[in-house]
């Protein structure tokens, strides 16, 4: 981080700011081109020869195939963009959100049909809530 | 001459245009959602506008990094649906309104709104998923559909402020245009929902039934909203709660609320549904 900001203390939350543009441009077009139904048949066909076509870091690259859905936005993927990634496999927006917040499939559902994450505990890293803590 | 007749509030939660495409709109966990829409539908059929300005956000489906427009207009007489990674939705292509969106873009640009203009784009469920929520699955839309797009995938999106003034500036240009055409206006996105980090699924009923009573109550209270307070409040993707303001900034001050609806959840999001009637003053 260069410079602060008032958002940074909000817990389990990467906004998609200039500094992570900078660092995610090359992550996120790739995810861009899963737009097209022959690139993402290339992409599910050889994953690691089709990403050779994007100039990815290393780190960029090993959340993606390992599908470290949090890695990557940690190394500035953009959840509209990666989720394409999710797309190509076969899963929803939240599947990934509940394998984002650490928890199984049932569990995050569960949490949803009560009405969803409460902000209380939630707002401030140092709340002590469930998202509070970076993992 | 033209005229705003109705403003509508709708949530575009992608999953919402799936189960519809997927004939699961009866199921346990979708009939709750949808019933809460069929009185919209019958009140805007009853309405009959002729034209509507949709208000949402792209989602890396037009418009990818490369160039991020902060405001943009779509002057197209036809908009494709987009394939956002899964295929296009099943849903009719969208029928624009060229003469009036190039009224509105010279008007706003001379007003001082520094639109980008689209000749060609496609639309994705940004814009799909409040028409399929408020008309159903008909075989062609009712109505001609100008797209404006709010960039809110890159932070900053524009102000809440920003947006509304833009839209008192939508309804400087659609009062001066010389036909007769009905008018309705959807401001899109929301309510509060977080889709990504460990804090995903966060929901605030509180913070938006406040904003909901408060697009009556007081409208120009909300503009002033920083995004942080939306982040931390509603959500990382609450903020989209932006472009509602661009709706409510285009309608008369004493607008009326005649329909609301709200759900939670609808997949990660907490699914509203708001008529505002903008023919108090005729």
């Amino acid at each position: 981080m260069t410079e602060p900001h008032d958002y940074d203390n909000i817990p389990g939350t990467y906004v998609y700011d200039s500094e992570r543009g900078r660092v995610g441009y090359p992550l996120n077009m790739f995810c861009m081109s899963l737009n097209k139904a022959e690139n993402r048949k290339a992409f599910k066909e050889n994953e690691a020869a089709y990403l050779d076509r994007f100039t990815l870091t290393a780190e960029q690259r090993r959340t993606v195939l390992e599908r470290d859905w949090l890695g990557m936005l940690k190394v500035g993927g953009n959840i509209y963009y990666t989720i394409k990634i999710a797309f190509c496999d076969g899963l929803t927006f939240q599947d990934v959100a509940g394998m984002m917040s650490g928890v199984p499939k049932e569990t995050y559902a569960k949490m949803m049909l009560a009405g969803g994450r409460s902000p209380d505990g939630n707002r401030y890293k140092d709340a002590g809530g469930a998202a509070a803590e970076d993992k | 001459m033209a005229k705003i007749v109705a403003g509508i509030a709708c949530s575009h939660v992608p999953a919402i245009g799936v189960a519809m495409d997927r004939g699961q709109t009866a199921t346990a966990y979708w009939e709750p959602l949808f019933k809460g829409y069929g009185p919209a539908r019958d009140w805007l059929a009853k309405l009959a506008p002729d034209v509507a300005i949709i208000v949402y956000n792209d989602h890396a489906s037009a418009f990818s990094l490369e160039i991020i427009p902060t405001f943009l207009i779509g002057v197209a007489d036809r908009f494709p649906i987009a394939d956002e990674g899964f295929g296009p939705r099943p849903v009719p292509t969208v029928q624009g309104h060229p003469e009036l969106a190039w009224h509105l873009a010279e008007s706003l640009i001379l007003d001082e709104f520094d639109m980008a203009i689209a000749n060609e784009m496609p639309v994705d469920h940004g814009l799909t998923v409040p028409l399929s929520v408020t008309c159903g699955q008909p075989a062609a839309w009712p109505f001609k559909v100008i797209p404006i797009c709010v960039n809110v995938v890159q932070y900053p999106p524009p102000t809440g402020a920003r947006c509304f003034k833009l839209g008192q500036a939508i309804a400087k240009a659609i009062a001066t245009f010389p036909q007769d055409l009905r008018v309705v206006i959807y401001g899109t996105g929301g309510m509060s929902h977080q889709l990504q980090g460990e804090r995903a699924g966060l929901i605030n009923r509180q913070f938006d039934t406040d904003f909901l009573d408060n697009l009556t109550k007081d409208p120009v209270s909300l503009t002033r909203i920083s995004h942080t307070e939306y982040m931390r409040e509603a959500g990382s993707e609450g903020v989209e709660m932006v472009m509602w303001h661009v709706m409510r900034g285009a309608l008369e001050e004493n607008a009326s609320e005649v329909y609301r609806h709200y759900h939670v959840p609808a997949s990660n999001t907490a699914a509203a549904l708001m008529i505002l009637d903008n023919r108090s003053i005729a």
